[in-house]
């Protein structure tokens, strides 16, 4: 079985983008913790899978709920909701995005727009719901996938960089507000990670399998961190990257 | 680059455990059971994958998609009280371990590695060391759900569709895709196997070991290497699920990785036979007694990830058999002669007697009788002649050999092998082919 955790495992959890491959592997092992999910996703089959799975590997509860988080008008009642039937949330984990289609979005805004509405405005709506919520509460923990693409612009994908560094700024802020009232916001970075919004790409040594993440997910959880870059070595690739000088990295092909 | 599309174009190879034969198709992964039906270009046959633990071509095809299962890993419902466990088709066997061992519980049969897919045991009809006791993997199959390629889904068990289930089990992934399935799981109390070895010398004292054995578990390693005094020596090996409530923790990952691939001439006739007398003495007395972890007894090779690629990049071909008891000594030594006498064998080989618990499969492999596996090194025409060789000793003596190890079986042999093959067509999804099949039905000619 499991290691023992540092901090008492979330034994509440509200999971939104549940079927994302990471969010999946993360939500096993808390499932064999023995946590009691909410689990929020768009496709209805998908869900009842996840649901199933979690429920088989030690899952308390599971609940599913249907919706399009890009509609941010019903996320106050989603959330209450959500609250109310866990008896309260230990821990919110938001991992629904999109990679987009970066050409399209050079070209078209309505594109470009679409990304930043999913990676970044519905978690800022969310995020403010909840960092009240836990506020209110003094106790919780807000954890949300990033990208390490939100350190740079890159040419190759700046619309979903920008969309994931909007995300960390976000995150900052709101951790800087809600940390001393006892509230935990966690900043989740991936490199690279085998998962369907990889499935395109060519893979090679850097590329990581969703359940390694989320080991390192659950530890950055449970020790209370403020960015955890998973798998951990790329916090020093993007060290290196962040301190490319611009004069180089415009010439660049990355 | 929307998540769902199947734009395979850059996609890598997928490759058997033998590296051969080679073949470039479009792997796409299928994720969730709905996944599944795609909609291919009219004339792009399919294929379902699991982890590509064959060793020859079930699990290969030329131009066409490979549908990916390992994604749908998803355990979907398990029943302590009967064992029963209903998962999606690419959960691994390593993953059930890792669920099942801690709640004190076991798979029904195990091949020699853990890492296979569900679907890939179901399709192979694959065995274990218990057959004797305990038959094939689909024997404990409950029920599984079939998709055709037209979308058609069904469920099969002895009792629903009973013509599917026989044609599934078996049937090398061509009747459609399976997506998920219920096995019956067997309980344990530790982690640890009582374990005997006997060390034999010679063919007879195998077959009187094996007719004395009362194990679940038995299985023989053999020399097929030495000559002489040394012909067909080898360690007995049995073992039973301790009974001494013990250790239920999950394994440890492996470690080690087998990092490039070996050059050609590292396994020689030389470096084998060092290997063999090695693996002969390590085992100090003429037999050893205890308990042992059930990781080394059953999958002593999955401790080093990628060890196929010790065979260099040409590969390996894998000959299993199995012949009926009446033909078995005779037959079995002129193989081991011929084997021998080549020099080609590797250290792996591995000689069984099968029960005669009947399969559930229409093409499944095992019949009573005793099997042999070994692994051979790729030296074209010198390693397939003697595939061959073997081939034709094994139709001789009434035998048939193994499709989910095979890269070398002619049509005819094949067609020899199965009779029952035209009766299995039948149930073959239209839009399903693997190279495997166009081989053994005569629409691939042979290489080499
Ligand atoms: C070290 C080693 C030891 C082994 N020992 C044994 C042994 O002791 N006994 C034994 O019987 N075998 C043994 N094998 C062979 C292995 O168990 C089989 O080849 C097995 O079928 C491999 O499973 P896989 O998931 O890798 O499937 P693949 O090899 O990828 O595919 C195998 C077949 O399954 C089909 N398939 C896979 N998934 C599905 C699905 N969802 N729906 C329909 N069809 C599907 C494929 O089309 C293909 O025909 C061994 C292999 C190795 C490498
Ligand atoms: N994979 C990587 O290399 C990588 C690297 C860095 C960061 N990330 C981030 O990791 C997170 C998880 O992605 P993943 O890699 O696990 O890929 P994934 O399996 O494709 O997951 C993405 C998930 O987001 C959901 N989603 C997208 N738009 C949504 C919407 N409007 N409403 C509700 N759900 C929506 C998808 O739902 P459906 O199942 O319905 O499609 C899917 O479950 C994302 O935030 C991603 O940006 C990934």
């Amino acid at each position: 079985m499991a290691d023992q955790p540092a901090v008492a495992a979330p034994r509440r959890v509200l999971a939104l983008g549940a079927t994302s491959a990471i969010a999946e592997a993360t939500l096993r092992l808390l499932a064999e913790q023995h946590a009691a999910f909410f689990l929020v996703g768009r496709n209805t089959q998908r869900l009842a899978a996840v649901r199933n799975d979690l429920l088989t590997r030690g899952a308390t509860a599971a609940t599913t709920f249907t919706a399009d988080l890009d509609n941010t008008a019903a996320h106050p009642a989603m959330l209450a909701h959500a609250a109310t039937a866990l008896g309260g949330i230990d821990l919110a984990f938001l991992a629904h995005g999109v990679l987009g289609d970066q050409s399209e979005a050079e070209k078209n805004y309505a594109a470009a727009e679409a990304i930043l509405r999913t990676n970044f405005l519905s978690a800022v709506s969310l995020v403010t719901w909840l960092a009240s919520y836990f506020e209110s509460e003094r106790r919780g923990a807000i954890a949300v996938i990033s990208s390490v693409a939100g350190d740079r612009g890159r040419k190759s994908n700046y619309v979903y960089g920008a969309s994931k560094g909007g995300l960390d700024i976000f995150l900052d802020g709101v951790r800087n507000r809600i940390d001393r009232a006892g509230v935990h916001v966690l900043t989740i970075k991936p490199g690279f990670v085998a998962t369907p919004m990889t499935a395109h790409l060519p893979k090679n040594a850097l590329f990581a399998e969703p359940a390694r993440v989320a080991k390192h997910i659950v530890r950055a959880i449970e020790k209370r961190k403020d960015v955890a870059y998973v798998p951990p070595f790329w916090a020093l690739i993007m060290l290196v990257v962040r301190n490319i000088p611009r004069r180089i990295f415009k010439k660049m092909n990355m | 680059m929307g998540k769902s599309d199947s734009k395979t174009e850059q996609t890598p190879q997928f490759e058997s455990w033998g590296r051969y034969p080679q073949f470039h198709a479009d792997v796409v992964p299928l994720h969730w059971a709905t996944d599944f039906p795609l909609k291919p270009p009219p004339g792009t046959p399919q294929l379902p994958v699991g982890l590509g633990r064959s060793y020859g071509d079930v699990c290969l095809l030329e131009n066409g998609l490979l549908l990916q299962t390992a994604g749908m890993d998803r355990l979907l419902h398990f029943d302590p009280a009967t064992g029963m466990l209903r998962c999606e088709a690419g959960v691994s066997l390593q993953q059930i371990l890792d669920f099942a061992v801690p709640r004190g519980f076991f798979l029904p049969v195990t091949p020699g590695t853990k890492y296979v897919t569900v679907g890939g045991a179901i399709a192979n009809d694959i065995h274990g060391k218990n057959h004797h006791v305990a038959g094939t993997f689909g024997r404990h199959v409950l029920r599984f759900e079939l998709v055709r390629s037209d979308g058609t889904r069904f469920v099969c068990s002895p009792i629903e569709n009973p013509e599917w289930f026989a044609a599934t089990i078996g049937g090398m992934g061509l009747t459609g895709l399976m997506t998920w399935a219920e096995i019956h799981l067997r309980p344990i109390v530790s982690r640890r196997i009582d374990y005997r070895g006997d060390k034999f010398h010679g063919i007879d004292e195998f077959f009187a070991l094996s007719h004395a054995a009362s194990s679940e578990y038995s299985v023989a390693w053999i020399d097929c290497v030495s000559t002489g005094r040394n012909f067909a020596r080898g360690i007995f090996m049995q073992g039973d699920h301790s009974e001494t409530p013990g250790p239920l923790t999950r394994s440890k990952e492996p470690k080690l990785t087998f990092p490039f691939d070996l050059p050609a001439f590292a396994l020689n006739r030389f470096s084998m036979a060092a290997f063999n007398s090695l693996y002969f003495h390590k085992q100090l007395g003429q037999q050893k007694v205890g308990p042992v972890d059930y990781e080394p007894f059953f999958y002593p090779l999955d401790a080093v990830q990628h060890w196929n690629r010790m065979y260099g990049k040409h590969g390996l071909v894998q000959f299993q058999n199995v012949l009926p008891l009446e033909s078995g000594r005779e037959g079995m030594l002129e193989i081991l002669r011929a084997i021998t006498k080549s020099g080609l064998a590797s250290f792996l080989a591995v000689i069984k007697f099968f029960g005669d618990v009947p399969s559930v499969g229409t093409m499944s492999f095992p019949v009573p009788g005793v099997m042999l596996a070994l692994d051979f090194p790729i030296r074209r025409h010198v390693t397939f002649e003697l595939v061959d060789r073997l081939a034709r000793i094994t139709l001789e003596h009434g035998g048939r050999m193994y499709s989910a190890k095979d890269a070398r079986m002619t049509a005819a042999q094949f067609q020899a092998f199965y009779p029952q093959w035209r009766d299995f067509a039948r149930y073959v999804d239209p839009g399903f082919d693997s190279a495997f099949w166009q081989r053994v039905t005569g629409r691939r000619p042979l290489d080499g």
